[in-house]
């Protein structure tokens, strides 16, 4: 195949995460980026798990979406509509972008493989050692300094856990949320709170004062950063979701996410969330396994992370950025999209639109 | 004393450090010194053309610019 038909040739991408509300799913900004790439076609199908994902209406980034179980329903449903989707898409590559659907998408990627549908994940050792739960024993192997914490099941490990942490400290959940808790009183409020929410484990905390820095990072599975990008927020939403954002000129954190992806040999996209302290020191909060929602400002700034994962997935060699651009900035915005009653029962009836 | 290589620094007064993303903006007697920091000017030099300008007393710029420069010192603009 000579370049001039390689660069012609349509390349079909499903994409999940079209949910771009105000806690968005990264789908979106991750089809635009990709669609700004001049070096390949392509068609790109969305996958959504609910009817009104804003993505699915959005005609001029996603050509068609077909809706997918939910990541509790196991592989095996998730296989069967894959199949049938490819059966009739004839997918080159599937990017799943939601933290929760990562791990079926993981354990599925050598049958994709067999059928022809390619993928650019973490292999599954490297993605379970970030989460959450062992992100402390995780960065004590590797010389990365991660908060101390203590995992608890219920609520009378909680005054035992307390004694080893001074306030305020931190109590987080499982999957999502953290509360700054200054008193015995309020870390019990706040450990019920969450296991309402996410159940259990609990996760307490140190509390690390400092200011939050996030970095999008590439990495190509053989332990190179094809691309890190420093982002600090310059608004934040009642969620704690970037609102705003701008990019920074810090090698301290490239090194960072360059270190991350070095020892885990990380293939894809992820997000390492830092807190950067008064003296110095960039402790990592947590680890995103996926793009996050800001990935656009990646491509903005000179480095598309998305349209370089296609191309790495694609199997071409993509030597890593040096250069992009700082004091870039992105600023969200909230839009109306109108759509018809005629779409929102084809895909909420048929599954696909 | 020296504004750190990538501060951005504009006409108007603004300041960017895009090691933190933080950002500033000052008077325009502040923006005027900053611009000489920029160049590198010796402090004592800022001194002399700034108090014969605006006909200042000099122990009083003096104390006003060792304030100037020691917030700039804490916020990471100053080497």
């Amino acid at each position: 195949m000579n370049k001039n038909s390689s660069k012609n040739k349509v390349i079909v991408i499903a994409v999940t995460a079209l949910n771009a509300i105000d806690s968005p799913g990264p789908g979106v900004a991750v089809i635009r980026a990709i669609r700004e790439c001049p070096d390949f076609k392509v068609r790109i199908i969305g996958l959504s798990y609910e009817s009104l994902e804003p993505g699915l209406y959005m005609h001029d980034l996603v050509d068609k979406t077909y809706q997918i179980p939910y990541p509790s329903g196991g592989t095996d449903s998730l296989m069967n509509r894959l199949k049938f989707i490819h059966e009739k898409e004839n997918l080159d590559l599937i990017i799943p972008n939601f933290d929760a659907e990562l791990f079926n998408f993981i354990k599925l990627k050598d049958k994709l493989n067999e059928m022809g549908i390619r993928t650019f994940l973490p292999d599954m050792e490297p993605f379970e050692a970030r989460d959450k739960i062992k992100l402390y024993d995780f960065g004590k192997k590797h010389g990365l300094l991660v908060p101390k914490d203590k995992i608890i099941h219920n609520v009378k490990e909680l005054s035992k856990a307390i004694d080893e942490f001074e306030f305020p400290l931190v109590v987080k959940g499982k999957f999502y949320d953290a509360i700054i808790a200054k008193t015995e009183e309020e870390a019990e409020n706040a450990f019920y709170k969450i296991q309402a929410k996410w159940g259990l484990p609990i996760i307490i905390q140190e509390f690390i004062k400092g200011t939050e820095i996030n970095i999008a990072a590439l990495g190509d599975g053989e332990g190179v950063t094809i691309s890190a990008i420093p982002m600090r927020k310059l608004y934040i939403t009642d969620k704690g979701k970037a609102w705003s954002g701008i990019t920074l000129d810090d090698e301290k954190f490239i090194d960072l996410a360059k270190k991350f992806v070095k020892v885990t040999r990380w293939r894809g996209g992820c997000e390492l969330e830092v807190m950067q302290t008064g003296d110095g020191k960039s402790y990592i909060m947590e680890v995103n396994p996926r793009f996050p929602a800001w990935i656009y400002l990646t491509a903005a700034s000179g480095q598309n992370q998305p349209a370089s994962l296609v191309k790495m997935a694609m199997g071409e060699k993509v030597e890593p950025f040096t250069e992009y651009e700082v004091g870039k900035i992105f600023v969200r915005y909230a839009w109306d999209l109108i759509t018809d009653i005629s779409e929102f029962l084809k895909i909420s009836g048929n599954g696909e639109l | 004393m020296k504004l750190k290589k990538n501060i951005a620094t504009s006409e108007e007064g603004f300041i960017f450090n895009p090691s933190t993303g933080d950002s500033f903006s000052v008077n325009p007697i502040g923006t005027e010194i900053l611009a000489f920091l920029k160049k590198d000017k010796p402090l004592d030099e800022i001194i002399e053309i700034m108090c014969e300008k605006y006909d200042v007393d000099r122990s009083i710029f003096e104390k006003d610019l060792d304030d100037f420069t020691s917030q700039l010192k804490e916020y990471t603009i100053l080497d």
